[in-house]
């Protein structure tokens, strides 16, 4: 590249940066170009149903918008229409988020598909579809993708009720003071629970896309030729190597991938429609079984964005630093796990991974040391933590910090990543280049590897997290391996806050929030969230976990939503694994370092 | 040289063989080295030989939570619990179910009648012993509860719930011992306060955190 020397004879016009926050003068800007397309309610942009991929595409392309970052892509359902909400991020300038909602017709929601800008919308606007029934005008392959086909309407929609239906709110007036008990199953007992979509009969289904599971290509048999090389086979989803039950339609071409579909669901518990059932505060239990191997994350992503919806309510100090050294002992735990796993995906077997699970096991003495449970934990409260850690607590984390865990990343690091075997598998495979990192919305460290320096922690600072001093590992490449090294480096740097964090933790008990406030006190169960919506996240170890939520000033969500991090990087395995073998699809999955729990929801 | 991170890497293995050895032989080959007579605190020991459960078992951290108790007075043999229905309404999967007993002239009575945990499905979070404001309900320790059926002995009722308040003040010591100096404050400001009646609820205000 060449600099540009400027002459100043007839400046022209600089591109000025129209600040994200400023979404009034987002909506003038897009407004220039498509006059009436964009208007502002709430502090979201509102962009006209026809327009909105035009209006997109201006927001990614215009210099002084760049909004290149689709990070969610969710939906509402309110008694007069469907809103499709869209969170953007720029993340060069590190802005955001740019709330952009398109909004639907209650009898037959269709918008315009956002893939043509942002593939990585493929895989959010089918799980809009799936459970919510707005349909995507041009997505190239609009179809369940959590539920199977033979599931009876779409569950996020406030009229859907499930087979268990009780109540529409808990707490549920049966529980008390005549609480007789009965079983959810003797309610309704299996087999009288299952409702079919009219027309459906399951003995004649194929599931889509399915049909085709031949040796012979039939696109190529129909057109004349005989091309009987391409296979379909399914991986999973039984498979030791996918890390739980998640399968890949793989189409191959002797040994080598020419297209891979991720087929997932096998989890689904619809966690979402759990939540608008739940009270506030009942939710955090539950977001510890989203990611199980970092619950404590999880947790730390709730709660900061309730906190956003509750102007009042004040982290003490103390909290905040509780806050930060669980989320960080959390990062180094799961990425001790996630690398071993990696490994024993690549043919190391358990050596690895049970010495990244020793280190681990340290690390949930701790958790169980102060919230009772070693990944269960429902630490935090709104406004503070559960419990302060008790004494015990604080030399064997300035055991670990200072002495153990450093010893041992070093000797995980040196034990494995010279390996000419590792080095040969792992060097150049699974290559995603920074622009796809970024098309796709991939999170967290495969991003990173991709070469983009962007961190929640650092792009839209949660908590006390700019206070402290550390980096952001990048990869230079984005194959297997940079995503090995960006782990090893992320889990030295959150040392280096663990380090900061300890040292300067203030004392006194104050470890909740002020207690006349109540929102993690006595009453807090009771808690009723101010009218409003967020979209609060956090850097989970995994990527960036959202939250959307949106509260009609009850002491129950309206809409919960929850942007998982395992769910969109699968969105980008097709194009990481195009043109390798079977045997990278195992490694490449694994460097993603997914977890079903969080995955399916 | 090729093949050099190979040899790092299992010099490193056999590093770890070689230290776990030692570490098992500093300790006698493992003889009773966890609990009961609990020599060694929680966390992963180096050695060859695991933990030898169940004859050997690990100590747990007091905050350690598994299914919620119910406590019963160590004197009167009363329960605690008033069945004012604040763990069943907070129970994030609403598995708790109180009866709250009557009185013969059908007014309700703060005692529980019956009191039932459905522990298949109790996720085991804590809530409703954090937010009880009697010192009720609390977590309890023990963890062994495999069955060969489900729906029967999964439903707790309250005979199996309850247990003495001293066996949760020995389980639980140093938070046994906070509640009741909590307790005993609140008492002492009640009887300066000068109010007389014995007979009345115990005083709905929460107990402090
Ligand atoms: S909260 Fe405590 S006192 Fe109230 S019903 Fe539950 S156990 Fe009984
Ligand atoms: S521990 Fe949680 S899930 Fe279990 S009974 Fe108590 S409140 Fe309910």
């Amino acid at each position: 590249m060449t600099m540009q020397k400027v002459t100043n004879v007839s400046p022209a016009p600089m591109t000025v940066a129209t600040p994200l926050k400023d979404v009034n003068a987002v909506a003038a800007k897009v407004n220039e170009q498509f006059p009436g397309a964009a208007s502002v309610d709430g502090g979201s942009l509102i962009v006209e149903r026809a327009q909105s991929v035009p209006v997109a595409r201006l927001l990614r392309d215009d210099p002084s918008l760049g909004v290149d970052y689709l990070e969610d892509i969710t939906s509402v359902d309110w008694p007069d229409r469907f809103d499709v909400v869209y969170n953007m991020y720029n993340t060069t300038r590190q802005e955001g988020p740019l709330r952009m909602k398109v909004k639907a017709d209650k009898a037959d929601p269709v918008v315009p598909s956002l893939v043509p800008v942002h593939p990585g919308a493929n895989l959010m606007e089918r799980e809009v579809y799936d459970l919510m029934g707005v349909k995507f005008d041009g997505h190239p392959n609009l179809k369940r993708v959590l539920l199977w086909e033979g599931f009876n309407g779409h569950p996020l929609r406030k009229d859907w009720k499930e087979a268990y239906f009780e109540e529409e709110k808990k707490p549920y007036d049966q529980r008390w003071p005549d609480g007789k008990l009965v079983r959810a199953e003797d309610r309704v007992p299996y087999k009288d629970n299952i409702v079919l979509p009219p027309g459906f009969d399951p003995s004649k289904y194929t599931a889509p896309g399915e049909d085709n599971v031949t040796l012979v290509d039939a696109d190529a048999l129909k057109k004349g030729e005989i091309r009987s090389d391409t296979l379909v086979i399914n991986m999973g989803p039984q498979h030791p190597s996918t890390h739980g039950v998640f399968r890949m339609r793989l189409r191959l071409e002797g040994e080598r991938i020419v297209d891979l579909q991720p087929v997932c669901g096998y989890l689904h518990r619809n966690h979402e429609k759990i939540g608008e059932r739940n009270a506030w505060l009942m939710n955090m239990p539950y977001t510890d079984r989203l990611d199980y191997v970092s619950s404590m994350a999880n947790n730390f992503a709730y709660a900061i964005a309730v906190e956003k919806l509750l102007p009042t309510v004040k982290v003490p100090e103390r909290a905040e630093y509780l806050r930060v050294i669980m989320a960080e002992f959390t990062r180094i735990a799961n990425h001790f796990f996630a690398l071993g796993q990696l490994l024993s995906d690549m043919g190391a077997f358990f050596t690895p991974m049970l010495y990244g699970i020793e280190e681990r096991e340290w690390i949930l003495d701790l958790f169980e040391m102060s919230s009772g449970a070693r990944m269960m934990c429902n630490y935090l409260r709104f406004g503070g933590v559960a419990k302060d850690p008790p004494d015990e607590f604080w030399p064997l984390a300035n055991k670990l910090v200072n002495d153990r865990l450093e010893r041992a990343i070093d000797r995980f690091d040196e034990l494995i990543a010279q390996n000419e075997i590792v080095l040969s598998r792992a060097q150049n495979v699974g290559v995603l280049s920074r622009a796809d990192a970024l098309a796709f919305g991939t999170v967290g460290p495969v991003l990173r590897a991709s070469g983009v320096p962007y961190d929640v922690r650092r792009a839209e600072p949660y908590s006390i997290y700019d206070r402290f001093d550390f980096s952001i590992p990048v990869g230079t490449v984005g194959d297997v391996y940079d995503r090995y090294l960006v782990r090893i480096a992320e889990m030295r740097e959150s040392l280096k806050i663990l380090r900061q964090a300890i040292k300067d933790i203030p004392g006194g008990q104050q470890y909740n929030a002020d207690p006349a406030m109540i929102y993690g006190g006595p009453k807090g169960w009771q808690l009723k969230v101010p009218k409003g919506e967020v979209y609060g996240r956090a850097e989970n170890p995994k990527g960036s976990l959202g939250f959307y939520l949106v509260s009609d000033g009850g002491t129950n969500p309206y809409r919960y939503h929850i942007h998982a991090p395992s769910y969109v990087n699968i969105g980008a395995l097709n194009v990481m694994c195009k043109g390798q073998t079977v045997a990278d699809v195992v490694i490449i999955t694994g460097s993603l370092d997914i977890v079903l729990g969080e995955l399916d929801r | 040289m090729f093949g050099k991170g190979i040899l790092t890497g299992l010099g490193i293995t056999f590093r770890h063989i070689v230290d776990s050895f030692a570490a098992d032989r500093r300790r006698g080959f493992g003889k009773n080295r966890y609990l009961p007579e609990g020599k060694e605190h929680t966390g992963p020991v180096p050695g060859w030989i695991t933990v030898q459960y169940p004859e050997e078992k690990l100590q747990l951290p007091e905050n350690f939570r598994f299914y919620p108790v119910l406590i019963k007075d160590d004197e009167t043999g009363a329960d605690w619990c008033t069945a004012c229905g604040i763990c069943a309404r907070v129970c994030p999967p609403q598995c708790i179910w109180i009866v709250r007993a009557k009185k013969d002239d059908g007014k309700p009575e703060p005692r529980p009648e019956q009191f039932f945990i459905d522990t298949t499905i109790c996720m085991q979070c804590g809530y409703c012993a954090e937010y009880c404001p009697f010192d009720a309900i609390k977590m309890d320790h023990r963890y062994e509860y495999s069955t060969l059926e489900r729906t029967v002995s999964g439903i707790h009722d309250k005979e199996r719930l309850t247990v003495f308040q001293s066996y949760y003040a020995q389980t639980h010591p140093r938070a046994a011992a906070a509640e009741k100096a909590v307790r005993d404050e609140k008492e002492a400001k009640k009887a300066k306060g000068g109010r007389a009646s014995k007979e009345e609820k115990p005083a709905a205000a929460p107990a402090a955190h």
